[in-house]
């Protein structure tokens, strides 16, 4: 049942909800990228208030050491891609599509919210739904056929990975003893000894696929590539920054649950299998993208596959690895995606080859985009380095043998990753391109200002950690088992 | 089979008759049958919360056969119409193509869920094994109908399909809590979809204008 009063966690998830009916009714454009930012940066504050707050309780919504530091960086991500869609929605869209884009971006923000918070499993059913109409939403605000193709993909690809997801929910629900049954996370998991395992097993596998294709992992990834080719700038930041975060966060509390069931199947062999896949596929499909846009949108497929790897890998070391990996591929992504819609912008093409030489003819720019991607291919010092270090690490020690098709596909995606940075940004960008020195115009500072406060917070996660999130790092990566 | 257990044994009809439409639905090439199908198949599912609510006591389940007979015989056919009569006549090359494969691969994938339910053995088990096998089969054959089509409409119905698959395998089990509001849920979830179609705007995607 529903509380009485309204906690904390429900706030989080209704401010930006209401936000999202003011701003669809808001006609000038410039307000309502100001009125976003706003709510976004209530959000944010909103989030930290919760961190204090103690974890747990009963209800619908449970905050714990797992999701509450997903929470804050979901929240910190969507300011920063707010204050950079001001920037380019004033340019952009029309009224219609800016009311059609700042509703749905706050009505993305509530549903990741109630996805995360989420002990219920079907309050995080209709969360990841609503997310994933949202984005459909966005996606359709570009105003173009290709766009509005791209959008119709995704509710098919979203729309059945949704169902099967729900039925991995309900096989999950069923398990549990007649007397048990329970949609609660926490629940399931204090039964699980009792819980029929091959339910369970067969829960997990379709809820594994269905959470997937919303995370855009293969097999059902199809609808990724074309929505960051054909969307707005700043939606790659939400669609493969953001959405995938509570869709794992799903996949992980059903591992802990088969974890705790004697004779359920092992869901690590399961993650295991599926990230390498991605990875390696990745790896493969990386060499063959022209447009900016898909190649960073299978960048995302290969490192959200390493992510499921470390999951899949498990114990305390595997999962904060997993963490580290997810929460250094938003920071990372929303930073590359604003630098490549920024510069997609200024040269009106998305091709690699066009938008290269960025450092000779834009340095501020340039530069700051080259370390976004290596934030990105996780390069020493941010934090995906950092997980992939802690990943390797504990393979080796556990399971050597998996180290060669990993560093293969860590090898093959970086080696494109690598050849792609050189391109853009140390290119040679030709004589006819416009070239632009000097300070910072307001344009470009609401575009290279939430860049770098991404690239600091990945920074900061890779290399000065502060205690308190360190702490509630770690005992989220026991959270799982 | 004794007379105690008759009720019980009806109620699972409805869910062998979902499945005979799945079929039905994945041979159908033409849009318009495909929608009075998926109809009779909101039907059924309707039939089969009602009678699973006779036979366990379940007044939420009377809810949910509300629910689905409201959207599925409904709301979503009205819509799906609404949708074939704004993308106008169905091309001749469609409605004649070959299903012969398509419904070997159901065959399959019927076989497959059947395998799948087998480790399911657990005592006390709430959920008989034949009606999780059914409800998978339907599921995994509303997967396959939105594979294999390009027509919008007959990807809705797949979805739809799917989401009869998952729902009916709720209904079955007894004590599945907040079912109505999942109904309702995974009707939403069809319906947003649909009105994706609408709002797509490329001339004629009921019948595969897209890239896919």
């Amino acid at each position: 049942m529903l509380p009485a009063s309204l906690p904390l966690p429900w706030i989080l998830v209704l401010l930006p909800w209401a936000g999202a009916v003011v701003l669809a009714a808001l006609p000038s454009v410039r307000v309502a990228a100001l009125a976003n930012i706003g709510v976004s940066a209530a959000s944010c504050l909103l989030a930290l208030l919760l961190l204090m707050q103690p974890q747990g309780g009963q209800g619908w919504l449970r905050p714990d050491a797992l999701n509450l530091p997903l929470l804050l960086l979901a929240c910190l991500v969507g300011l920063a891609t707010a204050v950079f869609s001001a920037g380019m929605a004033a340019e952009r869209f029309g009224p219609g599509r800016g009311r059609a884009w700042h509703a749905g971006f706050q009505l993305l923000i509530g549903a990741q919210a109630l996805a995360l918070l989420a002990d219920n499993m079907g309050a995080m059913w209709v969360g990841l739904e609503i997310a994933a109409v949202a984005g459909a939403l966005m996606l359709a605000a570009q105003g173009t056929a290709r766009a509005a193709q791209a959008a119709w993909q995704l509710l098919l690809f979203c729309g059945a990975g949704l169902g099967l997801a729900l039925f991995g929910i309900i096989l999950l629900t069923l398990a549990a003893p007649p007397a048990g049954m329970d949609l609660s996370w926490a629940a399931l998991r204090g039964m699980a000894e009792q819980s029929d395992p091959g339910l369970l097993s067969l829960g997990f596998v379709f809820l594994l696929v269905g959470c997937g294709s919303l995370a855009g992992l293969a097999p059902l990834h199809a609808w990724l590539p074309d929505a960051e080719a054909e969307g707005p700038a700043a939606l790659p930041a939400l669609l493969s920054g953001l959405m995938p975060i509570a869709a794992l966060l799903a996949v992980l509390r059903a591992k802990a649950v088969l974890d705790a069931s004697p004779g359920a199947v092992a869901p690590g062999l399961y993650l295991l299998a599926l990230g390498l896949a991605n990875l390696l596929l990745a790896g493969l499909m990386l060499r063959r993208q022209g447009k900016a846009g898909r190649l960073f949108a299978w960048a995302s497929i290969g490192q959200l596959g390493l992510a499921v790897f470390a999951f899949g890998l498990g114990g305390v070391a595997g999962t904060m690895a997993g963490l580290l990996l997810l929460m250094g591929h938003s920071l990372g992504k929303g930073a590359v995606a604003f630098g490549i819609g920024h510069a997609a912008q200024m040269r009106g093409r998305q091709g690699i080859a066009e938008l290269g030489g960025l450092c000779a003819s834009h340095p501020a720019l340039g530069w700051a985009l080259a370390l976004a991607i290596a934030a990105l291919v996780g390069m020493p010092p941010f934090a995906l380095f950092a997980g992939e270090f802690l990943l390797l690490t504990e393979l080796a020690a556990r399971g050597w043998w998996l180290l060669l098709p990993l560093g293969l596909g860590l090898l093959g995606m970086v080696a494109a990753m690598i050849a792609v940075l050189l391109t853009l940004c140390l290119g040679d960008a030709g004589p006819a391109a416009p070239r632009r020195r000097g300070g910072w115009t307001r344009a470009e500072a609401m575009v290279l200002g939430p860049l770098w406060l991404l690239l600091a917070l990945a920074l900061l996660l890779g290399v000065a950690l502060p205690e308190p999130l360190a702490a509630l790092l770690a005992e989220a990566a026991r959270l799982p088992g | 089979m004794s007379l105690a257990s008759l009720p019980q044994e009806i109620a699972h009809l409805p869910g062998c008759v979902m499945l005979l439409l799945s079929f039905l639905l994945l041979r159908q090439r033409r849009e318009a049958a495909a929608i009075k199908a998926l109809a009779a198949q909101g039907v059924m599912l309707a039939l089969a919360a009602a009678l699973q609510g006779w036979v366990q006591g379940a007044p939420q389940l009377l809810l949910v056969a509300l629910i689905e007979v409201a959207g599925k015989l409904v709301l979503l056919p009205m819509a799906l119409w609404a949708l074939l009569r704004r993308s106008g006549p169905q091309p001749a090359a469609e409605r004649a193509g070959d299903s012969g494969p398509h419904l070997i691969a159901g065959i399959a994938l019927v076989a497959l869920a059947v395998l799948l339910v087998q480790p399911i053995t657990g005592p006390g088990q709430a959920v008989a094994r034949e009606d999780l096998a059914l409800s998978l089969a339907i599921l995994l054959l509303g997967l396959l109908l939105m594979a294999t089509r390009r027509g919008a409409i007959q990807r809705v119905s797949g979805l739809a399909g799917l989401e009869n698959g998952a729902i009916l395998a709720a209904v079955s089990a007894g004590g599945m809590p907040l079912l109505p509001a999942l109904s309702l849920a995974g009707l939403a979830l069809t319906g947003v979809v649909l009105a994706g179609a609408f709002l797509h705007r490329v001339p004629r995607l009921a019948h595969g204008g897209e890239r896919g």
